[in-house]
């Protein structure tokens, strides 16, 4: 236990050393690069707004990728049982996910003028639901058919095998995918916070550090951004570990 | 006459695929007394797992008819076991909760706690005991075999599916779990019907041994296994045991169409 601990922290440390180290060799001024020590300062000088800045990240991060796991798990059922469905679907997914994010944040923000909490939560929905979607598609159309047969000779229903065998079968996969989707929702929702500024979330707070050519307060909210990104990356593993487990395999 | 437990008349049936039908059987004609223990072999592709899924009522013969226990199948009825070659046993429950798993889906007279019981019994059967609790990813192929075999038993049905289920063990294991199927018979009696591609194994384990044709299948032989006395290994190194096998693998060798039939 303590050496689960230990360990990511060692090489966190070592990893702010190298930073320390490569800043210093350089002899880089704060405006091409700042280095660890420079950011306590910044932290601490702008401690509050980090606490209110961070929160409004996280929920609304929280809330798209809510709303992904909802509607990827949805499209992923559909393209998992049906054929039709997946032939007719896949093409338009792909499609849509190829299209940068970057560049629908405009459009959005056009198109729901003032509504920047629904804007920000809708873009991390839009580029994380996708892995969602195909890894529970691809778990359920790869479901072998004698594990239908077992509980279909038996007379049970279409929604008795999915709840009995199809759902738990799929959740390995698409833990695999959540783990994806949370990085995926923070990039979302710091693209539509700096790209359309509107003065919330961490995103808005690298802007203004960026106006102000505040450069340890830029990698100070990058820093911050990894740390929310760990957090809930390991809420995940979390419930993974709860919920499926038994997939994992202990070495012999 | 005995009335057969299953009866297959004159099935017929083809597959539809992308360059036109697929006929898989033509014809065929199975039998099975009840208590008996039917042996199905034939070449591969041959259509014989299309046979297990007609009898247990996943699909319907375009042409012919299935009956079991004196009516008509036309859909999945709960009183079949079925158990494949792949074990197919749910990762994330134990080895008990697994056996239980049919009792969730048929309605049973038993309590949960007798139903546990049961599972216990059957497990401890076939050579489990104090496995109850491993989940499948810790046991080893022949002892998931066993698993899926008392899962297949557990409500008690009257007809036992067995789709090649020892085709993917090694020659030690199997002949080992033919040893336990023939136990378990004898304990918790079944009507049985065996796809296999091993001849050794339809003559120790079945009382009747069918050989379909290529496909698509007809019934093209069927030979009756008589052994004096309970039944052993030793058995399948007598010189009756290998006049069987013989005749056998000249019918398989007509299946194939590699000799004539006159030959």
């Amino acid at each position: 236990m303590l050496r689960q601990i230990l360990v990511p922290l060692v090489a966190v440390v070592v990893f702010l050393g190298l930073w320390e180290l490569l800043v210093w060799a350089n002899d880089w001024p704060n405006y091409v690069m700042a280095s660890p020590s420079d950011l306590p300062a910044a932290y601490t000088k702008f401690w509050d707004l980090f606490l209110v800045m961070s929160w409004q990240t996280l929920w609304r991060t929280v809330l798209g990728l809510l709303l992904a796991i909802i509607v990827g798990v949805a499209i992923g059922m559909v393209m998992g049982f049906s054929r039709t469905m997946r032939d007719a679907l896949y093409p338009l997914l792909v499609g849509f996910n190829a299209i940068p994010k970057a560049t629908v944040v405009p459009i959005v923000a056009l198109m729901f003028v003032g509504a920047h909490d629904f804007n920000t939560v809708l873009i991390a929905f839009m580029i994380s639901f996708f892995p969602i979607a195909v890894s529970v598609s691809i778990g359920l159309s790869t479901l072998e058919p004698e594990y239908r047969d077992i509980l279909r000779s038996l007379g049970a229903s279409q929604a008795t095998i999915f709840w009995k065998i199809a759902l738990p079968k799929t959740l390995p996969e698409f833990f695999g995918a959540l783990k994806v989707a949370v990085t995926l929702a923070f990039i979302g929702t710091n693209l539509m916070e700096i790209v359309s500024p509107h003065g919330r979330g961490l995103g808005a707070l690298f802007d203004s550090g960026k106006t102000n050519s505040d450069y340890p307060l830029m990698f100070a909210v990058l820093i911050a951004l990894a740390f929310l990104g760990i957090v809930l990356y390991y809420v995940v593993v979390v419930l993974e570990k709860i919920f499926a487990g038994w997939a994992e395999r202990t070495p012999t | 006459m005995a009335e057969n437990l299953i009866d297959i008349k004159g099935a017929r049936h083809a597959y539809q695929t992308a360059s036109g039908p697929l006929p898989v059987l033509d014809g065929l004609d199975v039998s099975v007394p009840e208590g008996g223990f039917v042996a199905v072999v034939g070449p591969s592709g041959c259509g014989k797992s299309t046979l297990t899924r007609l009898i247990a009522g996943l699909m319907k013969p375009d042409e012919g008819e299935v009956w079991l226990h004196g009516s008509k199948v036309t859909s999945p009825r709960s009183t079949v076991g079925m158990a494949f070659q792949n074990p197919v046993l749910l990762e994330w429950r134990t080895i008990l909760k697994n056996v239980l798993l049919p009792l969730e889906i048929v309605p049973s007279k038993l309590s949960k706690a007798e139903a546990e019981a049961r599972a216990r019994h059957l497990l401890e059967l076939v050579g489990l005991d104090g496995f109850e609790d491993k989940r499948p990813s810790e046991l080893s192929g022949g002892m998931r075999q066993r698993a899926s075999l008392c899962r297949a038993l557990i409500h008690q049905p009257e007809v036992l599916i067995l789709d090649e289920p020892f085709g993917a063990l090694d020659a030690f294991t199997r002949e080992d779990l033919w040893q336990t199927m023939l136990k378990v018979k004898e304990e918790e009696p079944f009507t049985g019907v065996l796809i296999t591609h091993d001849l050794r194994e339809s003559i120790f384990l079945a009382d009747q041994v069918v050989v379909l044709s290529g496909r698509p299948a007809h019934t093209q032989f069927v030979l009756d296994v008589n052994f004096d006395g309970p039944r052993n290994i030793d058995h399948l190194y007598t010189p009756e045991s290998a006049e069987m096998l013989n005749t056998l693998r000249h019918q398989i060798e007509i299946a194939q169409g590699r000799v004539p039939e006159d030959a």
